[in-house]
């Protein structure tokens, strides 16, 4: 019982970890180049959800400085995250565009006939 | 006034550059932006060395907001002398590169270029000068993403593709190194590196701190290229621009290193590293895997570019293996072949670079005797193919001398056989090239060939006459990198 109560209670790093790995899965079981980059964007927002959950605390405020409000929340790795998906579609953007080039370049986004193709020459 | 302001500027002229290239849109003028940015890069860099050196680390709060809270820029001898090295390389390809960007690159494209090459070198700097942990992964993904986009620019459609899959691979690596950050912050509450040198000691054998130096260590070691972890880095090399390659293939992978270094020997710290943890043993197998695969690999392929992108793998191993020692004259040795093997790398891959202005390829079987037509351009090959190889009278035999003491003062005598073993190797495919292209009679393609414009061949000449200058009066880049070892393994305590 007391296994069960330790894994609920950590279950916001039960959902970051699935989500981490699964994005990791796909990017190396895919050979479709979106479906890739679909799996990374995956892998990198699990990564928001480890930096924000930690930072929220149950029954915290906004941090204010007011004799009220006692308990607030880390407002650091929110900022930071903000950032990271900056980052996260910028990489996502670059990704995508490179997709378009190959399509252009080689008429498919599959990786076992790209590399077909490039066997031939 | 200024002289205040240097660390900062070190890496805000190089992101106003950028933006300046971006907008000209025309290729003559983005080159003059880039060339008078990446020209005032050695000065900064260099004044900054001299003052870390006389007077102890410089601290500079960003925005005036005081560290551990605001982000701080901290230059000690250890980046310093990387910040040297990465400006200096920028700076010596930069007259190289009108002329072959001309060339290999659409006009319309050719302003787009100096923007990304300003923005990655401004990535490169931010890392090595910043004290910020999240704030280097900015600029990781800064330098890394303007890196796909320079590799994607290469002529050939494998450019893109070598592209996406660097972007793949170092995107994973980026994202690994702040899951690593995140579990510091999470344990440590501070993103100052200095910070949670000082607050990790308590906490040093909990499980999220074990976990942080896996993923710092695994992301990192995808960034530099170490040996399994370094598929992504042949195709790169071999498809880019000539000039990126060179300007990449010195920097990029050396300034992860410089980030390794700091994290294992700066944050966590020699005594939890090295002797608590098996990484001596996990760095010294992969290290010695990357110096013999890699080089029998690099024997047999027919690009000469793609041949000197698994020697580089090769000799990140030298480096990395210098850092397993952990000892003062191995990671002395290692910081020294990090420098060295930047000038040796960019040299050749210049050189490479104006076969390729003047023959369109650097396939092997086309460079028959073309050591006739270009007797200087193979001449500065030979020399800098020597400093790889590791012959006395070249930068290569400094490096590789000092982690042979440095392997001995570790009790490691076997190490030694195996620096001179694959010493051997890289004789194998230096030489190769050096045959074709010196004792074959002169071939089709090379007959029109003759030695580039002095644009071309002197930052090639500079860069190969440091090789040799180094090889024989180290006493500039060992002391340097004496010091940059004492402090690392001193730690930030």
């Amino acid at each position: 019982m007391d296994f069960l109560h330790e894994i609920a209670a950590h279950y916001n790093h039960w959902i970051t970890v699935f989500l981490m790995v699964s994005g990791l899965y796909i990017v190396v079981a895919r050979g479709n180049m979106v479906k890739k980059l679909v799996g990374l964007s995956l892998f990198q927002t699990s990564v928001y959800l480890l930096y924000i959950s930690p930072a929220k605390i149950l029954g915290g405020t906004a941090p204010i400085i007011s004799e009220q409000f006692e308990v607030y929340s880390n407002p650091l790795p929110h900022v930071l995250i903000l950032t990271a998906i900056v980052v996260g579609v910028a990489t996502l953007a670059l990704g995508l565009a490179l997709v378009v080039r190959i399509n252009e370049a080689y008429g498919t986004i599959e990786e076992d006939e790209i590399f077909a193709e490039d066997e031939d020459e | 006034m200024i002289s205040a302001h240097l660390p900062v500027l070190q890496v805000a002229l190089p992101l106003l550059g950028a933006v300046l290239c971006a907008m000209l849109h025309r290729g003559n003028w983005a080159w003059a932006v880039a060339l008078v940015v990446s020209w005032t890069m050695p000065f900064i860099a260099g004044s900054l060395l001299l003052q870390v050196v006389a007077n102890g680390p410089i601290s500079y709060a960003l925005g005036g907001w005081l560290p551990p809270w605001g982000i701080e820029y901290r230059v000690d001898v250890v980046n310093a002398f990387v910040l040297v090295l990465v400006s200096c390389v920028g700076a010596v390809i930069m007259p190289y590169a009108r002329l072959s960007v001309a060339s290999e690159i659409a006009p319309e494209r050719q302003a787009w270029f100096y923007a990304m090459y300003l923005l990655c070198l401004c990535g490169l700097l931010g890392i090595t000068i910043t004290d910020d942990a999240f704030n280097a992964f900015v600029f990781l993904e800064i330098s890394s993403l303007s890196a796909y986009v320079l590799i994607a620019l290469g002529r050939d459609r494998r450019a893109l593709l070598a592209a996406y899959q660097y972007l793949i691979l170092g995107t994973i690596g980026a994202t690994f190194y702040v899951i690593g950050v995140g579990l510091l912050y999470t344990m440590t509450g501070t993103l100052n590196l200095v910070d949670i040198a000082g607050r990790i000691d308590a906490i040093e054998s909990t499980r999220p701190i074990l976990a942080a130096l896996a993923f710092l260590t695994v992301g990192i070691s995808l960034k530099l290229a170490l040996f399994p972890l370094h598929v992504w880095l042949p195709n790169a090399y071999a498809y880019a621009p000539s000039v990126a390659t060179a300007f990449l293939a010195a920097t990029a992978t050396k300034v992860a290193i410089y980030l390794l270094l700091r994290f294992f020997f700066s944050v966590f710290g020699v005594g939890f590293v090295f002797d608590t943890l098996p990484v001596t043993t996990i760095f010294l197998a992969l290290s010695i895997a990357a110096m013999f695969g890699a080089s029998i690999v690099a024997v047999f392929q027919e690009d000469v570019k793609r041949m000197l992108a698994y020697s580089s793998v090769a000799q990140i191993g030298y480096i990395t293996l210098g850092i397993a020692l952990a000892n003062q004259t191995g990671l002395t040795g290692g910081i020294v072949h990090l420098f060295n093997h930047a000038i040796m790398k960019s040299a050749l891959f210049l050189v490479l670079g104006a076969v390729f202005y003047r023959i369109g390829s650097v396939k092997i079987q086309e460079l028959a005797g073309i050591g006739y037509r270009m007797p200087i351009t193979m001449g500065a090959f030979v020399i800098a193919g020597l400093g790889i190889i590791g012959t006395p009278g070249t930068a290569g035999f400094i490096s590789k001398w000092y982690l042979a003491l440095g392997a001995l003062e570790a009790g490691d005598w076997w190490i030694v056989f195996l620096l001179v073993g694959s010493s051997v190797i890289s004789i194998l495919y230096i030489g190769r090239v050096v045959e074709v292209a010196w004792f074959r009679p002169v071939g089709e393609t090379a007959k029109a060939a003759s030695d580039p414009p002095h644009s071309m061949m002197i930052p090639a000449l500079v860069l190969v006459a440091a090789t040799v200058y180094f090889g024989i009066d180290a006493d500039l880049t060992v002391g340097v990198a004496a010091q940059a070892a004492q402090t690392l393994l001193e730690g930030l305590k």
